[in-house]
């Protein structure tokens, strides 16, 4: 439903955006992740007609946002990076006004007012003026602004951004309902976020996609894919340690001590390896006195980090 | 067209719920009495018209006018409100369109409100209602002119004092363009016709002839492409502003 083709974006000698293909389909929630300046909202703004690419071009349900804005526009729903919204409105003139524009009449304006609002638990607050209103209720005002028409695309530049953990699970409960027949792209700097309702992430760093899968696929690229991780006394600690070593299939093995004469001892596989059978085996063998032990699927932050650090490091060598 | 209906209604209704409208229209007013009775020495004159009363307005619009253009698209920007409007379904030309006509309307509130000294004026004497009538459509177009202008202007910066002082500049040379002061300048060595052609621009020209109770056709003409020539340069700049 989306089609992003060799898109670039320069702003006078600065290269935001250095070619980004991506495609995005039905039933898609696409989670676009990168460091601050990465090309993110820019990428989003020129999805949305707002910029004009250097070079590339966009097509939303086959309308080429550059040549045709007004018939790919209608196709999407946008949340602006800080959900921005007139401040001396209430958010019902608000929505009634984009619910005008978007061309319903009528009747049809307060039922799509109606139930924007409903999703998005604005009742309380629809006749005060958006100013007086909390950053929760103002990113709301704009998550409803832009499902208001029920788009098949929606693109949200950090829908979660300044809500509280009640209202993040609501966001995401509703991003999730929609999900099945949108293609959603949200940007977001909450990798939880990503493993909670991504079913793909797309990591961009200085205007290039540098990876792009599910996030499972993103998880299993952490060095703690499947890392073991035991607690148990110092006394029992280097033992267990010169054991865990010996085990087929460990890499490496780090070592933290915790409070209360505990050690924390966390085993890393060689290439993927399955760890948590042979170990929790080992520990009834041995009967150590094991407080927690747990096998981890990975950390998404560890593939982000070493992924955009990485790059820009090289970056700063080549320079250098 | 369906589009700058709710547009011109969401601006025009936003001048009220902020304090903007209520102090433009106060300041207006009493800026208008004070050029007509204190300065244009209303009473003194001793004649039932408004042609003192009127011959300030350009002067006054001249910064009464770029106030509130100043505004127009600056303000869309700094609030971010601008990307939200932009990726709406709507040409951009509906939304120039749309904003301008309600501060166009909103200027003719305020205009509408010097009725009293209309109504006062009739109360004295026996005035010519057709020629302050033309004299009001008159101005209005002046108001019109001034907006378009100030409206391109706020679109090509971020900076409402910047977009101010510019349109007041830009503003007072269309004014002035009959003047010697700046005629004077051309005359040594631009040939007639190009003299003639800055001179035909001035504001006050068309103006002070419409003021004379005749609506010439040429007066209206020069104002609408004088409107259009703006809001069309306005247009050209926010495509511009999209390439960045």
């Amino acid at each position: 439903m989306i089609e992003i083709e060799g898109l670039t974006k320069r702003f006078g000698p600065i290269p935001a955006v250095a070619g980004i293909d991506l495609a995005v389909a039905k039933g898609e929630v696409l989670g676009f992740l990168g460091p601050n300046g990465a090309g993110k909202s820019t990428t989003m703004k020129m999805v949305t007609g707002y910029l004009a690419p250097t070079t590339g071009r966009v097509r939303i349900l086959g309308h080429d946002v550059e040549t045709d804005p007004i018939a790919a526009q209608k196709c999407l729903g946008y949340l602006p990076e800080g959900a921005p919204a007139y401040a001396d409105m209430t958010p019902r003139q608000f929505l009634s006004f984009i619910a005008e524009i978007r061309g319903f009449k009528g009747a049809e304006i307060n039922a799509k007012v109606d139930a924007a609002v409903g999703k998005t638990e604005l009742d309380l607050v629809l006749d005060q003026p958006i100013d007086t209103l909390s950053k929760g209720f103002k990113r709301r005002v704009g998550l409803a602004q832009a499902i208001l028409h029920d788009p098949p695309v929606l693109i949200m530049d950090e829908p979660t951004d300044g809500l509280d953990p009640n209202q993040k699970h609501a966001v995401r409960t509703l991003l999730r309902a929609m999900a099945p027949d949108k293609a959603i792209i949200i940007s977001t700097h909450l990798l939880e976020e990503v493993e909670a309702i991504c079913t793909r992430a797309v990591i961009i760093d200085r205007g290039r996609v540098v990876a792009d899968g599910t996030p499972a696929e993103l998880v299993a690229r952490s060095r703690h894919h499947n890392a073991v991780t035991l607690s148990l006394p110092k006394a029992q600690a280097e033992f267990a340690k010169t054991k865990l070593k010996a085990l087929n299939g460990v890499a490496a093995i780090e070592q933290l001590a915790l409070a209360d004469g505990l050690m924390e001892l966390t085993a890393f596989p060689k290439g993927g390896a399955l760890l948590i059978e042979d170990i929790s085996a080992m520990v009834v063998a041995e009967k150590w006195d094991v407080k927690e032990l747990y096998a981890e699927a990975g950390r998404l932050d560890d593939v982000f980090r070493a992924i955009t650090t990485h790059d820009a490091d090289r970056a700063r060598e080549a320079r250098a | 067209m369906n589009s700058v209906w709710p547009i011109f209604k969401r601006e025009f209704l936003a001048y009220f719920s902020t304090p903007l409208a209520y102090v433009f229209i106060v300041i207006f007013l009493f800026a208008m009495g004070a050029f007509t009775f204190y300065i244009g020495h209303f009473y003194e004159n001793g004649v039932a018209d408004l042609t003192v009363f009127f011959g300030y307005h350009p002067w006054l619009y001249l910064f009464l006018v770029p106030a509130i253009a100043m505004r127009l698209w600056a303000e869309e920007r700094r609030t971010g409100t601008m990307e939200l409007l932009l990726t709406l379904p709507v040409p951009v030309w509906a939304t120039v369109a749309g904003k301008y006509l309600a501060a166009w309307a909103f200027t003719g509130v305020a205009l509408l409100l010097t009725f009293p000294i209309w109504i006062t004026v009739n109360y004295l004497g026996n005035p010519d209602n057709g020629v302050i009538l033309a004299s009001y459509v008159g101005s209005f177009l002046v108001a019109g002119g001034y907006l378009a202008i100030g409206a391109c202007i706020s679109a090509s910066t971020n900076n409402q004092v910047i977009a101010f002082v510019v349109s007041v500049v830009v503003c007072f040379l269309f004014t002035i363009s009959g003047a010697p002061l700046v005629l004077d300048f051309f005359r040594g060595w631009a040939p007639l016709v190009i003299v003639n052609a800055i001179s035909s621009f001035s504001v006050l020209t068309h103006f002070t002839a419409i003021e004379a109770g005749v609506i010439d056709l040429r007066d209206v003409i020069f104002f609408f492409s004088l409107i259009a020539l703006f809001l069309a340069a306005n247009v050209v700049i926010i495509d511009l502003k999209k390439t960045g």
